[in-house]
Order: C-alpha cells, then sequence, then structure tokens
C-alpha cells in the first residue's frame, strides 16, 4: 500500500460533525503516542456524507483506512481503535 | 485537554437541533414530548441513575431550550408541546437567562472537607489538634469530621501527615465570582437572581449540567418563517469559531434563514473611538479611573455588588449596542439578532431596543447543522471586510486597550493623556475585591479593561471551541488586516 503502508485516519470537519465534537478531534495528533502517530496519516475531511438525510445522530464520524468508521467519535475510542487496527496490521 | 463536560455539550447540542430541525418543518409539535424517548431508549444504558432520570433532565432541558425556566413549571404533567405553543406567541424574550434543573443537579455534598479511607487513624492525630472547633474526633479505623461543626476552614487538610484530609469542591458555587448560586437544605442548587451576573460560569462549571440556558431560538425562527429581514450580528469572537472563513460564514449565515451578516467589529469600532474620546474628557475633568462596559456581566456586578464603582463605568454603548443602532438605522423594520459566546449578552439585549434577540455559537452551530448547511463546501460571499483590525480584536482579552490605544495614536493634535491600562480577567472573587480597591483609589492604574470570560469573550460560556484556541484565531485575524 503506498504511503509506507501508514493507517488512514479521516476526520470529519463538516459542520454537523464539528459542532457535535470534531472540534476536539482535529487535535488527535496531539494526543497519540508518537509510535502511534508514525504510523498514522491524519486528514481532516469537509463532510464524509454520514450524515445526510438526517442521520446525524453519529456524529462525529472518523473513518480509518477507508472501511472502519467510528461513530459518536471520541479522541479515546479513535486511539483505541486505531492501535486495535495496527496489532491486525502487523499480525497479517 | 478535551473539555470534561463533552457528554453533556454533544446532549445539549442534539437536542437544539432536533428542536430547530422541528419547527423548520413544522413537525416539533408531534415530535417534542418524544425526543427524550428518542434519545433515551430503554433497551440502551443510562447515564444517570436510569433512563427515566435522564429522560426527565432532557425534558427540563427542552424547556430551557424553548425559552422557559424551572421557575416556570407549576404541573409537572404539562406537555412540552404546551410550552412550545406559549414560546411561539412570546413577544418578549425572557427576562432571566439562567435555571437549575432539580433533577439533574446532584446535590454536590454539603461540607467542602472529607476524610479519605487513606487515614490511618494514626496516634498523633494532629488534625484533632489542629482544628479550632474540635469538628474531628478518631474512631477506631478512622477520623471523621462533624459537619455541623465544620466551619471549612480547611487547617486539618495541611496537618496530615498521610494527606488524607481532602477538600472536594461544588463546582458551580467554586465558580460563581459572586455566590448567587447556593444550596437550599435539600441540597440542591439555586440561583439568587438579585446577586447573579448571569456571567454563564455555573452553566460551565456544572458537571452534571444541571444549569440550563433559557434560549430565544424558538423566536428567531418565528422571525424568519414570518419572512421577515433578520440580520445576524456576529461578535467579533466568532472567528475560529467554525471550521470556515468570514466568507463562508456569511454564506452559511444567508443560507440558514438570515438576510445579512453585520459584522460587531464595526460597532467595536465607535465603541474604540469613543470610548477613548470619554477617557480624555474623564482624565481632563479630574477623575482617576475609568472602565470598559462591553461585558454585560461585570456592569451587572458593578450595578448589584460594586456600587463604588459605578460613576467610573464608561457612558459608551458596547459594540452590540452600536451594532444594533446600525442596523435599526439602515431598516427599522428588520429584526436583529446577537451572536455570540456569551450568556449575559441576553440580559444586555432585554434593556436595548434595538437588538431584538441574542443566539449563542452553539445554537447558530445547531441551526447549521439542522440545515444541512456545510460550511466547508461553501464558495463564500464576497465580503468588504471593512471592519478595523483593532476592532476585530475585541474578543480577545487586552483587545479593546489595543484598540483605545490604536485610536489615541491617531491624535488630533493635543497631547493624549498617559494611560496606565490593566487587564482583570477572569471575573473571580479575587478580582471581584480587587475590583473595589480600584474603585476607591486604592491602587494604581486609570484604565481597567474587565472581561468576565478567561481570555475574553472567546472562553465564553457558549464558544465552541476553546479559549486559546478561539483567541489565537481572533488575534490572528485582528493582524493579518
Ligand atoms: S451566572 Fe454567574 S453570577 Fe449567576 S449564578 Fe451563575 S456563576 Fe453565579
Ligand atoms: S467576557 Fe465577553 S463573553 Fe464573557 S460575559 Fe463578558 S461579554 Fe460575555
Ligand atoms: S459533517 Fe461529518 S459526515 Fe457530514
Amino acid at each position: 500500500m503506498g504511503n509506507g503502508s501508514k493507517l488512514k485516519v479521516e476526520i470529519c470537519l463538516g459542520t454537523t460533525c464539528f459542532i457535535l465534537g470534531a472540534s476536539e478531534l482535529q487535535d488527535l495528533a496531539q494526543y497519540l503516542e508518537p509510535e502511534l502517530l508514525d504510523r498514522v496519516d491524519i486528514v481532516g475531511r469537509t463532510c464524509l456524507g454520514f450524515c445526510k438525510d438526517r442521520k446525524f445522530d453519529g456524529a462525529p464520524f472518523v473513518r480509518l483506512d477507508e472501511r472502519v468508521v467510528i461513530e459518536r467519535a471520541t479522541v479515546t475510542r479513535v486511539t483505541e481503535k486505531i492501535k486495535a487496527m495496527l496489532k491486525e496490521k502487523d499480525a497479517e | 485537554m478535551p473539555s470534561m463536560n463533552n457528554a453533556a455539550e454533544r446532549v445539549r447540542r442534539e437536542l437544539l437541533i432536533r428542536v430547530i430541525r422541528g419547527e423548520l418543518d413544522g413537525t416539533l409539535d408531534q415530535e417534542i414530548d418524544r425526543i427524550p424517548i428518542v434519545m433515551r431508549p430503554s433497551d440502551q444504558p443510562a447515564s444517570r441513575c436510569c433512563v427515566y432520570k435522564d429522560r426527565a433532565v432532557l425534558k427540563y432541558r427542552l424547556m430551557g431550550i424553548l425559552g422557559f425556566g424551572v421557575e416556570d413549571e407549576t404541573d409537572e404533567a404539562k406537555p412540552l408541546r404546551e410550552y412550545l405553543a406559549e414560546a411561539r406567541l412570546r413577544r418578549e424574550p425572557p427576562r432571566e437567562v439562567l435555571s437549575v434543573a432539580p433533577v439533574a443537579c446532584y446535590g454536590c455534598i454539603e461540607s467542602h472537607y472529607v476524610i479519605t479511607n487513606a487515614c490511618r487513624a494514626c496516634f498523633a492525630r494532629p488534625c484533632t489538634f489542629s482544628c479550632p472547633k474540635q469538628a474531628i474526633t478518631v474512631g477506631p479505623k478512622q477520623a471523621e469530621i462533624d459537619h455541623s461543626k465544620c466551619i471549612d476552614c480547611g487547617k486539618c487538610t495541611t496537618v496530615c501527615p498521610y494527606k488524607a484530609i481532602i477538600r472536594v469542591p461544588i463546582p458551580c458555587e467554586e465558580a460563581c465570582p459572586t455566590g448567587a448560586i447556593r444550596k437550599d437544605e435539600s441540597g440542591r442548587e439555586w440561583i439568587n437572581f438579585d446577586t447573579c451576573i448571569s456571567c454563564g460560569k455555573c452553566l460551565k462549571a456544572c458537571p452534571f449540567s444541571a444549569v440550563l440556558e433559557r434560549s430565544q431560538i424558538i423566536e428567531v425562527i418565528r422571525a424568519m418563517k414570518e419572512g421577515r429581514r433578520v440580520v445576524a450580528m456576529v461578535a467579533p469572537a466568532i472567528i475560529g469559531q467554525f471550521p470556515a472563513t468570514l466568507e463562508q460564514l456569511a454564506e452559511g449565515l444567508r443560507m440558514a434563514g438570515f438576510s445579512d451578516m453585520l459584522e460587531v467589529a464595526s460597532g467595536a469600532e465607535l465603541t474604540a473611538r469613543n470610548e477613548a474620546k470619554e477617557f480624555f474628557e474623564r482624565m481632563e475633568r479630574g477623575d482617576h479611573l475609568m472602565t470598559s462596559s462591553c461585558c454585560p456581566a461585570y456592569v451587572e456586578a458593578v450595578r448589584k455588588l460594586i456600587p463604588e464603582m459605578k460613576k467610573f463605568v464608561s457612558d459608551t454603548p458596547s459594540p452590540m449596542g452600536y451594532s444594533g443602532r446600525l442596523a435599526k438605522e439602515q431598516d427599522p423594520e428588520c429584526v436583529t439578532v446577537f451572536i455570540g459566546p456569551c450568556v449575559a449578552k441576553r440580559k444586555e439585549a432585554c434593556s436595548d431596543p434595538n437588538v431584538d434577540y441574542v443566539m449563542t455559537f452553539e445554537e447558530l452551530g445547531a441551526l447549521f447543522a439542522a440545515r444541512e448547511i456545510n460550511l466547508g463546501t461553501l464558495e463564500g460571499l464576497k465580503l468588504k471586510r471593512e471592519a478595523d483590525p483593532y476592532a476585530r480584536g475585541f474578543g480577545a482579552g487586552c483587545g479593546v486597550t489595543a484598540a483605545i490605544l490604536h485610536e489615541m495614536s491617531g491624535g488630533e493634535g493635543q497631547t493624549p493623556p498617559r494611560i496606565d491600562g490593566k487587564l482583570i480577567n477572569p471575573l473571580d472573587r479575587k478580582n471581584m475585591r480587587l475590583l473595589k480597591l480600584h474603585a476607591l483609589g486604592k491602587l494604581p492604574g486609570n484604565f481597567l479593561e474587565v472581561m468576565a470570560c478567561e481570555g475574553g469573550c472567546v472562553g465564553g460560556p457558549c464558544a465552541l471551541v476553546d479559549a486559546e484556541k478561539g483567541g489565537a484565531a481572533v488575534r490572528k485575524l485582528a493582524h493579518e488586516e
């Protein structure tokens, strides 16, 4: 995989996600341990599209490696999931 | 630090989105009494003792969004749709802006001092000797405080070799600069509106989210639905609150139902100019002091609790006051809505005929979300950006003094008086005492900029991002231009 097989972390910074908590997720990089930080690629997105059709309940959304969607994301939950997915990757 | 009130904040915002969306769609009558049930279904774990309590708290929060306080509840069985019907008819926004929900208030412990199980019931028992009221006795396992005797002096905490005695604060009381929020005999908190300055610090401090804001959102939506020209007067502190540029915000506001965006920074310019002039005049006539007046929580504090200071508070209208005037001069028929991070501005607006309603950044965010407006993807309206960069700095601490200094350096030939400015921020108990001393002329300084919130308005109780980040954004834009 490109990018040295880094785990892609997409943080939704669309308005809905932003006011329902993503304003804090913006700083995710600050909370990750350096070893983890080296292995992820954090990008901000304007609306991942999950909030449409009035399904805002799950916001804020974070997507990992284009396949795993975390609903009601918090720094802690995202960090845990990142660790788990990196472990999976290592096992592969 | 991610803010501790995360869960509470999220619930508050989710409720706002649901109410706004329902009211815009015209379906709120049927939905509103179901919102607590939809948000707290019985098959999911409760965040308080049980889902029923969770729902009861949500009901009070919804009452707040409709503009009602707990004090307005006469019949517990009255459904929310009846409150909604009353809110739609209301012509005057509520005069009190906060309330405390009884079921949500956990009733934090009475006494501040508690002996933890780190206590070894030691032989020396320094705590019993240090206590001036003999409130501590040592049992076989642990020492105990007789709370009827304890006077909260805290002497015992310093002498225990195990550091077993701790002070447990009551967060809302600790945060309140005036002592307005207090317990009744049953342990629940009430706000005494004779001394409350509407600063909103208790709202931010309560970890149970028991303090409610009384919103005016129903009125704002009504004005939009009636097809009125609704002008959004955005506070300087808005920069950095949303992931968007000022241009994108202007377009988003238009899509949300406002007719125009008016930057309160342009009102701030007038405030700075006239406040500088007023400062000259006051110094010339021999006053030893003048203070800013743009923070309504501070002005309330003076009115209610520091009467000595009254004659030194500037008479110049606040940026919000000037902006309202500008908007109404252009179109007396328009509806003016101030949008900021502030609870106290709601109070100020009550006595300003040019400001019809006040919304918070949080409520604006919910309006964007309810309308599915995604600011980041908008192209943005062309703005003139005519506000003076100094005026934009009003939202952050020291901004007022800087703007006035800038005005003074403009120089009209006369030599300006020496300005010895001091920033009093935030408004806490210690600074309340300092203000008294300043009023009596016992401290140096001839100009005081007073802001109730930590870091200035960017640290306001209804800001969306933390004060540090918001402040940096405000200062950045102020300097860029
Ligand atoms: S709004 Fe401010 S003054 Fe009023 S009770 Fe709360 S903390 Fe105290
Ligand atoms: S500092 Fe600003 S946000 Fe805080 S109470 Fe005063 S005017 Fe309102
Ligand atoms: S704003 Fe995040 S998914 Fe749309």
